[in-house]
């Protein structure tokens, strides 16, 4: 049973194991830096691996730059709440940060099914180029994820999983702005379910990695 | 300035020193926040051990995340915040065992079929494992309390406990072993 001796027997055993510790940098400060590796990697990706010339003529459709300027806002600003929500005294509010970009995102990409509605052609409703987003979509996001999580971490944030909620929904953004750099058409309807699938994979993904680490966390297996 | 500000000013100090890695300041502010966080945390627990249970494990936490901490924000609601969670994980904790138990005023009652009775002789053993855990040596109970019944870390119950991690296996180990051999002995 807990007394108020324990607690000062504890804060006595706290104080004599007290190391001088390095504050975290301001978490706007340490998602920019974040950021600016992942551009600096996924820059060199698209100019060395993607088809440029390809990505000019489709950039003259206005729709483009809406649906390249929502994956990229929905990108930066949920990893920068991401990194607001792992310290303690920060609003939940942040979360609410990326959801008008989100929601451009969808819009964009919506508006896009609804000009090139899926063809039924004598293959059936075609999935081929589909897939290949899918994979493209994971593919980009577990490397990201998985360096986010790894700075992420640094805050031990009490709540991981909306951190890590909100770091999924940034990879996955910005791993759908790089991949309209390598998709010669517009994005149809099967395109779309397939990216909110892919999507929807990675935030959970992160989220159910970050509950199995804090609950390993509180109970150890003995 | 007011009294209130004053505070919040010297604890911000305080911990930035902490930080730092002056200890007495560090302590000095551990103390300083009890009262704080106990109020916090008092409303929520009604049970008074529980309550300082709570409050040990928000202790814990801000030793944990203490580099978090950014000296230029104030110190109460980064502090609140803790309290408040660690308050929260606690309620649900207990919310989670007390599912486990159930009050039924008709669990005197034997039946004639005898394998209606096996919950009852469940009961009895959940009962017999509460006394069993009382004959544990001292350094035994106190592994199993802190791991098993708080479900605390290991990290968390050596800074609580002052015993090694090392020193916590062997001795939850032991417990388990016992309280085994002490339960199928009694059935026996």
């Amino acid at each position: 049973m807990s007394s108020g001796s324990d607690t000062d027997r504890l804060i006595g055993r706290l104080a004599a194991s007290a190391e001088p510790v390095r504050r975290l940098r301001p978490p706007l400060l340490r998602a920019a830096l974040w950021l600016a590796a992942v551009a600096a990697a996924v820059s060199a990706a698209i100019l060395i691996f993607a088809d440029l010339h390809v990505f000019a003529v489709r950039a003259a459709n206005p729709k483009l730059a809406l649906e390249l300027t929502g994956t990229l806002l929905t990108g930066i600003l949920a990893v920068i709440a991401a990194f607001e929500l792992s310290l303690p005294d920060r609003s939940r509010a942040w979360a609410l940060l990326p959801l008008p970009s989100l929601a451009l995102w969808i819009a964009a990409s919506g508006y896009s099914c609804w000009r090139h509605w899926l063809v039924h052609g004598p293959d059936g409703w075609a999935i081929g180029e589909s897939a290949n987003c899918f994979r493209f979509i994971l593919g980009v996001s577990v490397p990201l994820a998985a360096s986010l999580v790894v700075v992420l971490r640094r805050a031990a944030p009490l709540a991981p999983v909306p951190v890590a909620a909100m770091g999924g929904l940034g990879v996955a953004g910005i791993a759908a702005f790089a991949l309209q750099f390598f998709h010669p058409f517009d994005v149809t309807f099967m395109d779309l379910g397939v990216h909110a699938v892919a999507v929807a994979i990675v935030v959970a993904s992160v989220a159910a990695f970050e509950r199995t680490a804090e609950r390993r966390r509180r109970r150890p297996s003995l | 300035m007011s009294d209130a500000a004053a505070t919040e000013r010297l604890w911000s100090e305080l911990m930035a020193a902490a930080q730092d890695g002056d200890r007495a300041a560090y302590e000095r502010l551990l103390r300083a926040i009890v009262p704080f966080v106990r109020a916090l945390v008092l409303p929520q627990h009604r049970a008074g051990d529980r309550a300082e249970e709570v409050v040990q494990d928000v202790l814990l936490t801000i030793h944990r995340v203490r580099h978090t901490y950014d000296p230029a924000r104030p110190i109460r609601p980064w502090l609140a915040a803790i309290a408040r969670r660690r308050s929260i994980d606690a309620l649900r904790r207990h919310g989670r065992s007390a599912a486990h138990e159930v009050f039924d005023e008709t669990a005197y009652e034997t039946f004639a079929d005898p394998r209606a009775n096996r919950s009852l002789e469940v009961s009895a053993a959940t009962e017999g494992l509460s006394e069993a855990i009382a004959t544990l040596s001292p350094p035994q109970r106190e592994a199993i309390e802190l791991l098993k019944l708080r479900e605390l870390s290991l990290a968390e119950a050596s800074s609580l406990s002052g015993k090694s991690v090392a020193a916590l296996k062997v001795n939850v180990h032991r417990a388990i072993k016992a309280l085994r051999r002490r339960l199928q002995g009694g059935e026996e």
